[in-house]
């Protein structure tokens, strides 16, 4: 073994005990959350799937976000290790993706009594994962990493660019989704029709849960990368 | 002429990855006015990717290319400078051929656009067939139009990548004298090629290109046969 | 050479092309009228009456002949590589973009200029002025699906699979404007006060002009190989 597949294998290492970590954070934060908290007043039991759903959410755009981000810094630096970790984030933006695609109609089939409304943020979702299958898709089409690198890139930073827009789009054409639940106002005692803010027994797992998606995606994108650096290294031993 | 001229072509420490496949490792070479090279080597040995580089059309991983002291990547204006026949005509087959040079000639941004595209059209022997479209056109006639693109704009260094493969025996004593010509006018040649012989007695240096290394420059052996030896022994180190 | 005028130069030699067969046009007007065709047939004919259906036909119509329009650009630089042949000249990667991009603003609109008088016919909708509006919201609306439609044929056309990829890499992009042009649309037609129109118009030029910017901009990226 070389010390560069020794580096990389230490950051895949660490990228497993960061996810596994996250994964037992989340499997604590529902073990709390169905057990010992009360059901929340208007939702019931199917504001539980808010645990994962809401993280996921976080998580999925912090993915994309870099994606562009790590697009612009390549032109800058044309170090190819920034497609890697583009393409990392990419792939576990996509898995947040799915798990927010899912768990949104289930809890739309619940509440709404439809599986899918046309919410503007779930909308948002399917239209950036879309954008990503299209990143995706174009990247298996090419065979020179170079070139994969740059059009990669280019994606990266024109999707970015569109997220307002589509953000826009969404909201104009319908809104029904529940206002975000942290952060709203309090209600004064004599406004029956208002939605208070969560009660802090419920937000505590919420908070804590923001933390553990936060590791899992910083767990998978390190085991991804490591993944991409190991083929690309791979690849490089076997072109001498 | 004087015995210490600035090089047309200066290439540094070129390299070129396309992925892991290393195409060109550290290859310098430096090519003079009046300079006819003949680029030999096998198959993958990454002759067409060194054209490329100096031409401005691949980017190198590494090093630099300067033509007549220019960045061509850095300015684009100093792109005319070269002239490229690269094994691809470059032509498109539903436009004539005067269009195609007429085109070629506005993007170059060339001076009295007809009566040059007129004279080339003349000396590719293409007058008769200059409102002809090009996808009707012979292969030897495309291939002399190819030609009468590449030089129009006058370059300083022109680069033929096997200009020789499938042109009739016409054609090539056409591009034999253009060859001379040029190095006649002080330009300067380089000729990637499977058959030597085509140019061999035009040729002033052969350099000897092998898995991205130059693995031999020197001036043209007076034989071609010496030489083919030479090359055998070369490749089997 | 200033970039106006290879640009220029670029796109008249598109044109040119385009004209010796018309293949494109003729192929994205013969689309558009089936598109048109699949709408009437798949609606529920006692439910969504012609009307109903106007807008929203328009707008699909168009967005997916432009893509349809938008391979030839490059498809047609890649026979021959007469690609190499503008990237030896003297001209910026930027001139390359915008020489494309106005060959494909110039046919997509020659496109529209048949295609929404025969929606017009088949939908019955009735010609007024309102058509001169609906014919300025094209314009808008082409700009926007043209603008990362140019950047991403040349990339597309870089596989083997560039008819494939070109309309999911795209679709994402047009979203927006689509969005926009077709409420422009549905106001224009219903009547609606001039203010409500123009606050549509208005994000659909912003969208424009932010595309347009950033396409130019990594359009250079693209071709640097």
């Amino acid at each position: 073994m070389t010390p560069e597949f020794d580096a990389i294998d230490r950051i895949m290492r660490r990228g497993r005990a960061i996810m596994l970590a996250g994964l037992l954070a989340v499997a604590g934060i529902y073990v709390v959350a169905l057990r010992y908290t009360p059901p929340e007043a208007h939702q019931g039991l199917a504001f539980k799937i808010i645990y994962v759903h809401a993280p996921a959410a976080w998580a999925m755009e912090m993915a994309f976000v870099l994606v562009g981000v790590v697009g612009a810094l390549y032109f800058w630096l044309r170090d190819p290790r920034l497609d890697v970790f583009g393409e990392a984030s990419a792939t576990v933006g996509m898995v947040f993706g799915t798990v927010l695609l899912t768990t949104g109609p289930i809890w739309g089939r619940t509440i709404w009594g439809a599986w899918w409304a046309w919410d503007p943020r779930l909308t948002f979702t399917l239209l950036l994962y879309l954008l990503f299958a299209g990143y995706f898709a174009l990247r298996s089409a090419l065979r020179d990493p170079v070139e994969r690198a740059r059009f990669g890139a280019v994606i990266g930073i024109m999707g970015t660019v569109l997220v307002p827009f589509i953000h826009l789009t969404v909201y104009l054409f319908n809104s029904q989704h529940p206002l975000p639940v942290l952060g709203r106002p309090p209600c004064p005692p004599d406004k029956p029709g208002c939605e208070p803010s969560l009660p802090w027994v419920l937000l505590k797992p919420l908070l804590l849960s923001f933390g553990a998606f936060t590791m899992l995606y910083v767990g998978f994108v390190m085991t991804r990368y490591g993944i991409g650096l190991r083929d690309a290294a791979t690849e490089a031993r076997d072109a001498e | 002429m004087t015995s210490i001229q600035a090089p047309i072509v200066d290439a540094r420490g070129l390299e070129r990855r396309f992925g892991h496949v290393v195409a060109l490792r550290s290859v310098d070479l430096t090519v003079r006015s009046g300079e006819v090279v003949l680029l030999a080597g096998p198959n993958g040995a990454g002759k067409s990717t060194l054209l490329r580089c100096i031409a401005g059309l691949t980017r190198p991983t590494r090093g630099t290319v300067r033509i007549q002291d220019q960045q061509l990547r850095l300015d684009p204006a100093a792109r005319s400078a070269v002239g490229f026949l690269s094994h691809q005509n470059l032509l498109y087959d539903d436009l004539t051929a005067r269009e195609n040079l007429r085109f070629a000639a506005r993007l170059h941004g060339l001076d009295a656009v007809e009566r040059r595209v007129m004279d080339a059209l003349d000396a590719a022997g293409l007058t008769q067939r200059a409102d002809t479209r090009v996808g009707v056109l012979s292969h030897g006639m495309r291939q002399r139009l190819s030609i009468a693109r590449a030089t129009l704009h006058a370059p300083a260094v022109l680069l033929l990548d096997e200009p020789f493969t499938g042109l009739d025996a016409m054609s090539a004593e056409l591009l034999r004298t253009g060859i001379a010509d040029d190095v006649q006018r002080g330009r300067a040649v380089m000729c990637v090629t499977h058959q030597p012989a085509e140019i061999w007695q035009l040729a002033t240096r052969v350099v000897v290109l092998d898995r991205g290394v130059v693995k031999a420059d020197m001036p043209r052996p007076p034989a071609l046969e010496d030489f083919l030896a030479r090359f055998r022994q070369l490749l089997a180190a | 050479m200033t970039v106006g005028r290879a640009a220029l130069a670029i796109a008249a030699k598109d044109l040119r092309i385009e004209w010796r067969h018309r293949t494109a046009f003729a192929t994205s007007v013969v689309f558009a009228v089936l598109v048109l065709m699949v709408f009437v047939f798949a609606r529920d004919q006692g439910s969504v009456s012609l009307t109903t259906l106007a807008p929203t036909v328009l707008w699909v119509m168009l967005a997916l002949a432009t893509v349809v329009t938008l391979n030839r650009a490059f498809l047609l630089e890649r026979e021959n590589a007469a690609l190499d042949g503008i990237l030896l000249a003297p001209v910026s990667a930027t001139a390359l973009f915008w020489g494309k991009w106005l060959a494909n603003i110039a046919l997509v609109m020659v496109v529209e200029a048949v295609a929404i008088p025969l929606w017009v016919m088949f939908f019955n909708v009735e010609p007024s002025v309102r058509l001169a509006g609906i014919g300025a919201v094209a314009v808008l609306a082409a700009i926007g699906f043209t603008a990362p439609g140019t950047l991403f044929s040349a990339m597309a056309v870089r596989t083997r699979f560039a008819e494939l990829l070109l309309p999911v890499l795209l679709l994402p992009f047009v979203i927006p404007p689509l969005f926009f042009a077709s409420q422009a649309t549905v106001r224009i037609l219903g009547d609606a006060p001039a203010g409500d129109i123009w606050g549509w118009l208005r994000l659909l030029a912003l969208y424009d002009i932010a595309f347009l910017a950033l396409a130019t901009m990594l359009f250079p990226m693209v071709m640097d190989q």
